[in-house]
């Protein structure tokens, strides 16, 4: 279902995914690991069309994303790392926004919103302002409007940052069943082991932008030897804290900066 | 088409939502037309010009139509900011559309503020020349709007964050305004004032709204009209090339 095959991503001299190669099958649920600044949010960026591999390719849904963006673009779902809703909008309005753009047939629109406003339990709330909402609930509306359009690939990129364990509980749930009922295929990331290691049926670990293993939980665990993935993933990726990864908004400054060196 | 429509409505509802924007952006129109309207009124009638408010009016118009268009095609630095650019830039629609549909959007608060901006001049005792030509009028604002929030947009699609913005203000926005015509007649100006003003897209605006008003052109009506339509139209092509190749 995704394949990426040499994928390398650059960003100037700085090699930020380097030559990555990894599949993902139809109805898998995959984990992608790694610490802080590894390459993780660079190549869902890459899978999703928001950034151009510097070389290698890419096969969504057995789509080239260089070739036909609008069509990889409909087969996936995401959710962000970080927000992505419009606060000025309501959490309804921003669920109809989403509705439109993925062209959900208009009678359908209202009771899958209001199916998935139910799940995330965000309804009775769905006239407010998104700029009212707590951070747990935008982290909800985000994970309720990535699925509704039936995507047949949902990317997660840390969805469960910021979320109490029921509310966390309660997402893999909807999720498991998503997977065991309609076949999506699940990518996520994640910083909590123990997560991964319950949900994930297949696990690549990357750090420094290459991919140091992969495989099931159980295969990592006897690999290294250790009877928990966290053992396990430090044991791969060492105990030295990383540099946190540039934000968004670090990032855009970087960019300007150079920007403005071009003029 | 629907994609054009959400995102059409989605610029119009966070314009209606901000008041204070809305009622901001009337304060330095009021304050040009005043100060300057009733300041230099004596001035201009000696200079056997006629009425000052007359003449300033469609400039006055054109102004907070320039500054609403351009920062409503400049938001979209928020978003990227702000993270929704993303969820726009992942939906499986055309870029083309998005970048229309946001355009026509930000053109549609503008043409609402310089309308609200006639209203005010009539109340400070500017007089249409004849109702018939207000239609008119509104075309020309339409097309000023457009051809505005096209350019902010493309600008936009360039820049990261809000650094560049004063940038743009100082170096790009207050020139076109200064020196399109808005605040004085183009006759009889320096030859290189001229040459200046004639490359302004905004003098185009201003003549064609000012004939609409009052029935009086330096241009003339169908020069004014052709450079708008051609401008407005290589500005959405650069903006969309410009918009297609963001990454976020």
């Amino acid at each position: 279902m995704i394949k990426a095959k040499n994928l390398t991503k650059k960003f100037g001299e700085f090699i930020a995914v380097d030559n990555i190669s990894f599949n993902v099958e139809k109805a898998e649920i995959f984990g992608f690991l790694g610490p802080n600044g590894a390459g993780k949010s660079t190549t869902i960026k890459m899978l999703t069309t928001l950034l151009h591999p510097t070389s290698g390719e890419i096969e969504i849904n057995g789509i080239n994303p260089a070739q036909h963006q609008d069509k990889v673009r409909e087969s996936f779902g995401i959710v962000f790392q970080d927000p992505s809703l419009d606060e000025e909008l309501t959490a309804y309005e921003n669920m109809n926004f989403h509705a439109v753009l993925y062209k959900v047939p208009f009678d359908i629109r209202k009771p899958r919103i209001e199916e998935l406003l139910n799940f995330v339990e965000l309804w009775d709330k769905r006239n407010e302002f998104v700029k009212n909402y707590s951070g747990g609930m935008k982290r909800r509306l985000e994970i309720a409007r990535g699925f509704l359009h039936h995507p047949k690939i949902i990317f997660l990129d840390e969805p469960t940052l910021g979320l109490d364990p029921q509310t966390r509980n309660y997402m893999w749930n909807y999720i498991n069943d998503l997977n065991k009922k309609e076949q999506t295929t699940v990518f996520f990331t994640t910083h909590y082991m123990e997560e991964a290691d319950r949900v994930a049926d297949r696990i690549a670990i990357i750090d420094h932008g290459k991919i140091v293993a992969s495989g099931t939980p159980e295969q990592l665990k006897a690999q290294t030897g250790k009877d928990n993935l966290e053992d396990a993933f430090l044991e791969l990726t060492g105990s030295k804290i990383r540099e946190e990864e540039a934000s968004g908004l670090d990032r855009m400054r970087m960019h300007s900066k150079m920007w403005r060196r071009r003029r | 088409m629907s994609t054009i429509y959400i995102l059409w409505l989605r610029q119009i509802k966070r314009y209606l939502r901000s008041r204070s924007r809305i009622i901001g952006s009337l304060g330095q129109p009021v304050l040009f037309l005043v100060a300057l309207g009733f300041g230099f009124g004596p001035i201009f009638q000696k200079a056997g010009k006629g009425n000052y408010i007359e003449f300033l009016a469609p400039g006055i118009i054109a102004m907070s139509i320039l500054f609403t268009a351009i920062f409503s095609g400049v938001e979209m630095i928020w978003d990227r900011q702000f993270g929704f650019l993303k969820e726009t830039l992942v939906a499986p629609v055309s870029r083309l559309n998005i970048m229309i549909g946001r355009v026509f959007g930000g053109a549609t608060a503008s043409v609402f503020q310089g309308i609200i901006v006639l209203v005010i001049s009539m109340i400070a005792g500017f007089r249409v020349h004849s109702i018939g030509l207000i239609l008119l009028s509104l075309v020309f604002m339409i097309l000023i709007s457009l051809l505005f929030t096209a350019l902010g947009t493309a600008i936009a699609s360039m820049l990261e964050d809000f650094q560049g913005f004063q940038l743009i203000m100082s170096f790009l926005v207050m020139p076109l305004f200064f020196l399109s015509g808005a605040l004085f007649p183009l006759q009889g100006l320096p030859e290189a004032m001229k040459i200046v003003a004639a490359v302004d897209p905004l003098s185009y605006g201003v003549d064609g709204l000012r004939f609409a008003l009052t029935g009086a052109s330096h241009f003339g009506i169908g020069i004014d009209f052709a450079v708008l339509i051609i401008i407005t139209f290589l500005l959405l092509i650069v903006g969309s090339f410009l918009f297609s190749r963001i990454e976020v």
